[in-house]
């Protein structure tokens, strides 16, 4: 009973955790490394073999340089607002279906912490929590460039929130239910990756997801160039390592929600297909990661060949693009599901 | 066991937090003590059954309206709602008007009171709770019984949307 | 509580302890050396000169608002894809007249140009 509730969840927890830590540390690590092979560099070279051991460099760096709070900061909020940005980055994941169950040491183990009936909601909801630590950490920093750049990382956050989350809504009327785990089983029963159900559908997510994590071309509320280091200039030290340790548990999870949504997560490529049933042989978990890495690979891609965006543009493409997109989409998969 | 402590850890931070809203001075600690007060709302919805209320909750409250109340405390700049700036002379502070809001405020209490003592006297729901609240079941209701309640609301916020582009237009036109 | 939420409490409990305890090490290691030049807020090496949280666009609280209203919308749309398939051609009319009453409203902000930034 209690091994049931609290051990084997709070096992599982932990697993996730660290995976998601060292997921992060070496994707800062790939990130440099893929930017520079675009461009023709090596990259990190110095620590380690092929620098592999930069992001150990990394961690160490960041915990041993000063905490720095400015005098006209507001304290308390400077504190929090990290952890605002941290906290619902991580526990997403609860959701996250890595994998079926499988029996493991003689006992039925899922492959996910927990299966919730509301699961993608949940997953729309903790998103929607974590604006909050960078509209706070640029009006704790009572500085001006982080100010500015948290007003526009949050417009640009709620803007593009809008339409992803109708793009679910037309994800769940293929899928007929919430639950992340559901969403895979009708891919599987239905015989079919979503993202051939529904591209356009795809799209939308995508670019909104770019969009939601900051990254680029959409990275505004970093540019550089006008607003120094965005809404997090004033931090330093771990403080600043849990805004970046928040920003790529984001990029993580959006892959992972992608993957579950549109390339039927833990399930084989073409699950239709009897001739390639040879590919159960790899174990589902990875072929979830798999795919949640091509996804990953893609943001850095995208970052490594797209110019930024301007803030108009921006504004533009989510407002007059994306949602009247999203909209239509709903609205055809609607007509599709009442006709089929 | 765990459930009562769960219970009144979600009870103890959402009257805590409510009553800090009231307490503070600076209006951006209020919008996060509410934001607090929402999500350990959003638990005890949890724990009666009602996950989709709860989600709604959080989306809707916590993720949206206290956004936009955060937007509105930064966009005023209004750092300490000090009393010694108070405006004396503003019509909502005329004495008979200051009498009104504490009658309010004192039949507040008077309802308050009277719901707590009648809730005790209300028999507790028995039946199956688990299937009455799943978003299937609100969705079968919501889109049968309550058809016309929901197409009204898609003129409520028209109205909102209408009104509210309205205000900030003749602002940013200027 | 339902069981399937006792996982989230738990990873909620954890993820802030974790958080917590990543901030402590870094205060052992870390040398503290402050000055007052050091502590003032960053505005590319000149003095700050005005107070940062002054007055800002209108059109942020525009987004703002226009978010919440889509955002009420679209989880009224959730339970509605749950069960389009029982709900059948019904479902689909009330949704669609739901939806053109909220086109009508994203066409007159569009008309009123409240998405135009620049």
């Amino acid at each position: 009973m209690m091994v049931d509730q609290v051990v084997i969840p709070a096992l599982k927890i932990l697993i996730v955790l660290n995976a998601v830590l060292v997921g992060v540390t070496f994707m800062v690590l790939l990130e440099r490394k893929v930017i520079a092979w675009t461009q023709a560099r090596l990259g990190p070279m110095r620590v380690g073999p092929y620098g592999v051991l930069q992001p150990i460099a990394d961690v160490v760096k960041l915990m041993t340089k000063e905490d720095i709070t400015p005098v006209k900061a507001d304290r308390w909020v400077f504190s929090v607002a990290p952890l605002i940005a941290l906290i619902p980055a991580l526990i997403v994941f609860a959701v996250i279906p890595f994998g079926p169950e499988v029996s493991l040491f003689g006992r039925q183990v899922a492959l996910y912490i927990t299966d919730l009936n509301v699961g993608l909601l949940y997953v729309v909801s903790v998103a929607s929590i974590g604006v909050y630590g960078i509209i706070l950490a640029g009006w704790a920093s009572n500085s001006k460039f982080p100010l500015l750049a948290s007003l526009r990382a949050s417009a640009q956050l709620i803007s593009y929130e809008v339409a992803v989350t109708m793009t679910l809504v037309s994800m769940i009327v293929s899928a007929g239910t919430l639950s992340m785990v559901g969403i895979v089983n009708a891919q599987e029963s239905q015989q079919v990756w979503y993202l051939f159900v529904q591209p356009l559908a795809f799209f939308i997510f995508f670019v909104g997801g770019l969009a939601e994590t900051n990254r680029a071309p959409f990275d505004m509320p970093e540019a550089e160039q006008e607003l120094t280091g965005g809404f997090h200039t004033e931090y330093s030290g771990m403080r600043f390592a849990l805004f970046f340790l928040a920003e790529y548990a984001n990029m993580i999870v959006v892959s992972a929600v992608a993957t579950t949504l549109f390339l039927g997560g833990w399930l084989r490529p073409f699950p239709n297909v009897a001739a390639l049933s040879f590919l159960d042989l790899v174990p589902a978990w990875c072929w979830f990661l798999a795919k949640t890495f091509v996804f990953l690979y893609i943001f850095l891609w995208v970052r490594a060949t797209l110019p930024r965006y301007r803030y108009d543009q921006l504004m533009r493409l989510g407002w007059k693009v994306l949602i009247p997109l999203a909209i239509a989409n709903v609205v055809v998969s609607g007509l599709v599901k009442v006709l089929l | 066991m765990g459930e009562w402590l769960l219970f009144y850890a979600f009870s103890l931070v959402a009257i805590l937090a409510s009553a800090l809203v009231i307490g503070q001075r600076n209006p951006m600690y209020s919008v996060l003590l509410l934001v607090a007060s929402f999500g350990a709302s959003a638990g005890l919805y949890v724990q009666l059954d009602a996950p989709f209320v709860a989600v709604t909750q959080i989306i809707v409250y916590a993720g949206a309206v206290m956004v936009l109340f955060l937007y509105v405390v930064m966009l005023l700049n209004q750092p300490r709602e000090d009393a010694s700036e108070w405006d004396r002379t503003h019509p909502l502070r005329r004495p008979g008007l200051a009498r009104l809001g504490a009658i309010l405020a004192a039949l507040l209490v008077v309802e308050l009171g009277w719901a707590l003592v009648r809730s005790g006297t209300l028999g507790a729901f028995t039946g199956d709770t688990s299937s009455l609240a799943s978003v299937r079941t609100i969705g079968q209701v919501m889109f049968s019984d309550y058809v016309f309640a929901f197409e009204a609301t898609s003129v409520l916020i028209l109205a909102a949307l209408v009104g509210g582009v309205y205000l900030a237009h003749r602002e940013g036109s200027r | 509580m339902p069981q399937e939420f006792v996982p989230i409490v738990l990873f909620l409990l954890v993820a802030i302890g974790f958080a917590g305890v990543t901030l402590l090490p870094s205060r052992l290691l870390q040398t503290n050396k402050y000055n007052k030049v050091k502590l003032d807020p960053y505005e590319c090496g000149i003095q700050p000169a005005t107070d940062a949280r002054d007055r800002y666009s209108i059109r942020y609280y525009l987004v703002a608002m226009l978010f919440v209203i889509f955002d009420v919308e679209t989880v009224f749309m959730f339970p509605w894809a749950v069960i389009l398939e029982e709900l059948g051609w019904f479902g689909l009319i009330e949704m669609m007249v739901f939806l053109f009453i909220l086109v009508v409203g994203f066409v007159y902000a569009w008309k009123k140009g409240a998405l135009e930034w620049a």
